[in-house]
C-alpha cells in the first residue's frame, strides 16, 4: 500500500511536466499569466493548427523522421559491425582500442560540438542532410551494448558455423546479427528517439526553414513569435506524440537498454 | 551417400593458452573409416584435441593431417570434417530444414541438389515432420538428431563428436550410442567420438585413447586399454567399479610387500602398486574354501592381525591351511541381478571390491577368503608405469 502511494507519488512528479505542457496548450495567449487555475477555462483546440502553420511544421516533420530514421539505421550498422569485431573477432590491441572508445563516452558532448560544427563547415555541409546526419552516425553506447550482447551468443553457435564453412562476415550476418535482433530493436529505438529530441546539433548546423527539424521549429516560438507558450506547447504535444506511441509498442525494448545501460 | 572415411595423424601436436599447458605434444593416428574415442576426466584436453582436429583452435605445435593432406592453415569449413557439439548448437533463429542445410547453403550448393539431401537426411533421421519447427520446439532426443543431421547431410570424411550424449537422459544415451554404432558401420566413416564416460568409450570406441592433464595415456583398443593398462592412471580411470589397489613397499627380504601381499619384485623401485580389477577377485565362504568353517574362523584372526602388522610381514607365511591369498571381513552386498559387488574392508587400509556370481552367499559382517588371479593383476611402478613380469606372489609370500 504504501509502496503504491509513493509510485503513484512519483509517477504523478513525472508526469506533470507533460500534464502542464498539455493544458498550457489549450489556453489563450494571456490564460497562460493570469496565475489562476493550471486548467485552462476553455479549451482553445484551434492553438493546434494555428501552431502547426504558423511554421511549415509539415517539413520539420519531414526533416526529424529523416534525421532520426537515417541516424538510428546508421548506429545500427557500426554498431553491430563494431560491436561483433570488439565481441569476437581477435586482433591485436582489441582491449586497448575498446578502452579507448569507451572513454570517449566520458567526453561531454558539447565539448566535441564546436570541433564537430567546424569538419562540417570545411566539408561545405551546414544546411545539408549530409551535415545533420553524418557525424550523429556512430554511437559509442552502442558499440558498447552491441558488444556486450554479441558476447551472450554462445560460442559453440559460431564454432558450428565455421566447421559449417561459414566465415567472419557470414557467421555476422546469418548467426550472430539475427540472434541479436533484441539488441538491434533496443538501439534502434534509442538512437531514433535521441535524434528526435535532438535540438543543440540540428539548431547549429541549419540554417533555411527547409532544413529545419521539429525540435528547432518549437524552439523558435521564443524568438520569432515572442514567447508564445500556448503554441509552443501546442507543437510540443504534437512532438512528442509519436515518440509517445512508439514507446507504447516497443516498451519491453526500452527497458531493456535501461537495464543493459545499467551496466555501463 | 556415404564415402570412405579420411585418416587423421596428428604429429607432435600441442596446445598451450598462454601459459597454460592445455596438450603436451602428442602424436595419434585414427585410421580411415575408425571410430577412435578420446576419453578423459574433465580438463584432460580431449575437447581441446578434437578442436584443434576441426581447426577451431590452432595448435601451438605440431601437424594435422587429414586425408593425406596437411590442414594445419586450413579454416574449419575446408577440412572435410563436421563437429556435432556437446550443446548441439543448432541456430535458434532457423528452422530445422535451414539448420539442417546451412553448410551446404555456405558452400552454394546448387538449391535442388539442396533441398534433396536435407529431405535425405531428414528421411534417414526420422525428422521428415519437424523441418518447419525451430530448435526451441524440439525435445532433447530431437534436437541431438537435427545435429546429427547437420553433420551427416555434408557427407564429411571425418565425423567429430564433442559429448554428444552428456545432455540426454540415461535411456536416450543409450539408444543414442547404439545409433551412432550402427551409424558408424553404415557409413563407415571416421569418426572421433570426445566422452568423459569410460563406459561409453569402450562400448563404442574401436580403438581408445585414455587422455589425462593433457597427455594421451594409452592408446589400444577397449580390451587392450582395460586388460593392459599402460599406467596406473589408466588403470583406474577405466573400469567400474573400479581397480582395486593397494601400496606396496620393498621389506627386508628384497620382497614388494603390503597388506597381505608380499611379491618377489625385480630388481628396481622400492615402491610399487598393485591393482587388481573387481571381476579377478575369487571371493569363497571359509566353509566353502577350506571345507571346515571352524578352523577357517580361527585362522581368521591371524590373517587380520598380521594385516594389522603392516607391509613388511608376508602375511600368510604361517602356512594356514585354506585356498586363499587373504581374509576379509564383507561391509556390503550389492545385489545387482546379474552379478554381485561384494565390499570388503581390506586388504590394507582402503576398502575393495570384488565382482561375484549371484549364486554366491554373502552378508555383510561375513569373514571371507579371498583369491586374486594373479595373471591378470596389474603393478604399477612409483612413476604409475606398468611393471611386467611381476605380478606373481613371491613363493613365500602365498603359502599354500
Amino acid at each position: 500500500m504504501a509502496r503504491g502511494l509513493l509510485l503513484a507519488g512519483a509517477c504523478l512528479v513525472m508526469a506533470s511536466p507533460f500534464l502542464w505542457m498539455g493544458l498550457t496548450s489549450l489556453m489563450g495567449q494571456l490564460e497562460v499569466f493570469s496565475g489562476g487555475s493550471i486548467l485552462p477555462q476553455a479549451p482553445r483546440w484551434s492553438n493546434y493548427p494555428e501552431a502547426l502553420t504558423a511554421q511549415p511544421f509539415g517539413r520539420y516533420f519531414l526533416n526529424s523522421l529523416v534525421f532520426a530514421t537515417a541516424v538510428a539505421a546508421g548506429q545500427v550498422a557500426t554498431s553491430a559491425g563494431a560491436g561483433y569485431a570488439f565481441a569476437r573477432l581477435d586482433f591485436p590491441g582489441r582491449e586497448g582500442l575498446f578502452m579507448l572508445f569507451l572513454s570517449t563516452m566520458m567526453v561531454p558532448a558539447v565539448v566535441v560540438l564546436i570541433p564537430r560544427f567546424l569538419v562540417i563547415d570545411a566539408l561545405n555541409w551546414i544546411d545539408t542532410y549530409q551535415g545533420l546526419i553524418s557525424t550523429e552516425l556512430v554511437s559509442v553506447w552502442g558499440i558498447f551494448l552491441m558488444r556486450q550482447y554479441f558476447r551472450t551468443v554462445p560460442r559453440e553457435l559460431e564454432d558450428a558455423a565455421r566447421v559449417d564453412g561459414a566465415g567472419h562476415l557470414r557467421i555476422f550476418w546469418s548467426v550472430a546479427l539475427p540472434l541479436a535482433k533484441p539488441a538491434v530493436a533496443t538501439l534502434a529505438l534509442f538512437a531514433f528517439v535521441d535524434a528526435w529530441k535532438n535540438l543543440l546539433w540540428p539548431l547549429l548546423v541549419t540554417r533555411s526553414m527547409e532544413m529545419r527539424v521539429v525540435e528547432v521549429g518549437i524552439a523558435a516560438f521564443h524568438s520569432t513569435y515572442e514567447i508564445t507558450w500556448p503554441y509552443q506547447m501546442a507543437a510540443g504535444v504534437t512532438a512528442v506524440l509519436p515518440i509517445a506511441l512508439l514507446f507504447l509498442f516497443t516498451q519491453r525494448y526500452f527497458v531493456r537498454g535501461i537495464q543493459l545501460e545499467g551496466i555501463r | 551417400m556415404s564415402r570412405a572415411g579420411q585418416g587423421v595423424v596428428l604429429r607432435g601436436v600441442g596446445k598451450r593458452f598462454g601459459d597454460v599447458v592445455a596438450l603436451e605434444p602428442m602424436d595419434l593416428e585414427v585410421r580411415p573409416g575408425e571410430l577412435m574415442v578420446l576419453v578423459g576426466p574433465s580438463g584432460c584436453g580431449k575437447s581441446t584435441l578434437l578442436r584443434l582436429i576441426a581447426g577451431l583452435e590452432a595448435p601451438t605445435s605440431g601437424e594435422v593431417w587429414i586425408g593425406g593432406r596437411r590442414v594445419d592453415d586450413v579454416e574449419p569449413g575446408a577440412r572435410d570434417v563436421a563437429m556435432v557439439f556437446q550443446s548441439y548448437a543448432l541456430y535458434p533463429h532457423m528452422t530445422v530444414a535451414r539448420n539442417l542445410g546451412f553448410g551446404l547453403r555456405v558452400r552454394g550448393t546448387p538449391h535442388p541438389e539442396l533441398e534433396r539431401r536435407v529431405a535425405e537426411t531428414a528421411g534417414a533421421l526420422g525428422l521428415g515432420d519437424l523441418l518447419e519447427r525451430k530448435p526451441g520446439q524440439l525435445s532433447g532426443g530431437q534436437r541431438q538428431r537435427v545435429a546429427l543431421g547437420r553433420a551427416m547431410v555434408r557427407d564429411p570424411g571425418v565425423f567429430l563428436f564433442d559429448e554428444p550424449l552428456s545432455n540426454l537422459d540415461a535411456e536416450l544415451r543409450l539408444r543414442t550410442r547404439d545409433e551412432i554404432a550402427a551409424l558408424h558401420r553404415r557409413l563407415g566413416t571416421t569418426m572421433i567420438f570426445v566422452t568423459h564416460d569410460q563406459v561409453e568409450a569402450l562400448s563404442l570406441g574401436e580403438r581408445v585413447a585414455v587422455m589425462d592433464r593433457g597427455r594421451l595415456q594409452q592408446v589400444g583398443t577397449p580390451d587392450e586399454v582395460y586388460r593392459r593398462p599402460h599406467n596406473l592412471f589408466v588403470a583406474g580411470f577405466v573400469g567400474s567399479p573400479p581397480i582395486n589397489r593397494i601400496p606396496l613397499s620393498r621389506d627386508d627380504g628384497g620382497r614388494l610387500a603390503g597388506g597381505p601381499f608380499a611379491l618377489a619384485g625385480p630388481a628396481g623401485p622400492d615402491r610399487a602398486t598393485l591393482a587388481v580389477r573387481p571381476e579377478d577377485l575369487a571371493v569363497a565362504t571359509p566353509g566353502e574354501a577350506d571345507g571346515d568353517a571352524s578352523g577357517g574362523e580361527a585362522d581368521s584372526s591371524t590373517v587380520s592381525g598380521s594385516r594389522d602388522a603392516g607391509g613388511s610381514t608376508p602375511t600368510q607365511a604361517s602356512g594356514s591351511a585354506y585356498s586363499g591369498d587373504f581374509r576379509a571381513t564383507v561391509l556390503r552386498v550389492e545385489a545387482l541381478g546379474s552379478e554381485q559387488r561384494v565390499h570388503l574392508d581390506g586388504p590394507g587400509d582402503a576398502a575393495w571390491v570384488a565382482r561375484a556370481s549371484p549364486a554366491l552367499r554373502v552378508a555383510s559382517g561375513d569373514r571371507v577368503s579371498v583369491s586374486v588371479d594373479w595373471e591378470r593383476s596389474h603393478l604399477f611402478g612409483p612413476d604409475g608405469r606398468r611393471q611386467e613380469g611381476v605380478s606373481r606372489p613371491a613363493e613365500q609370500g602365498v603359502s599354500r
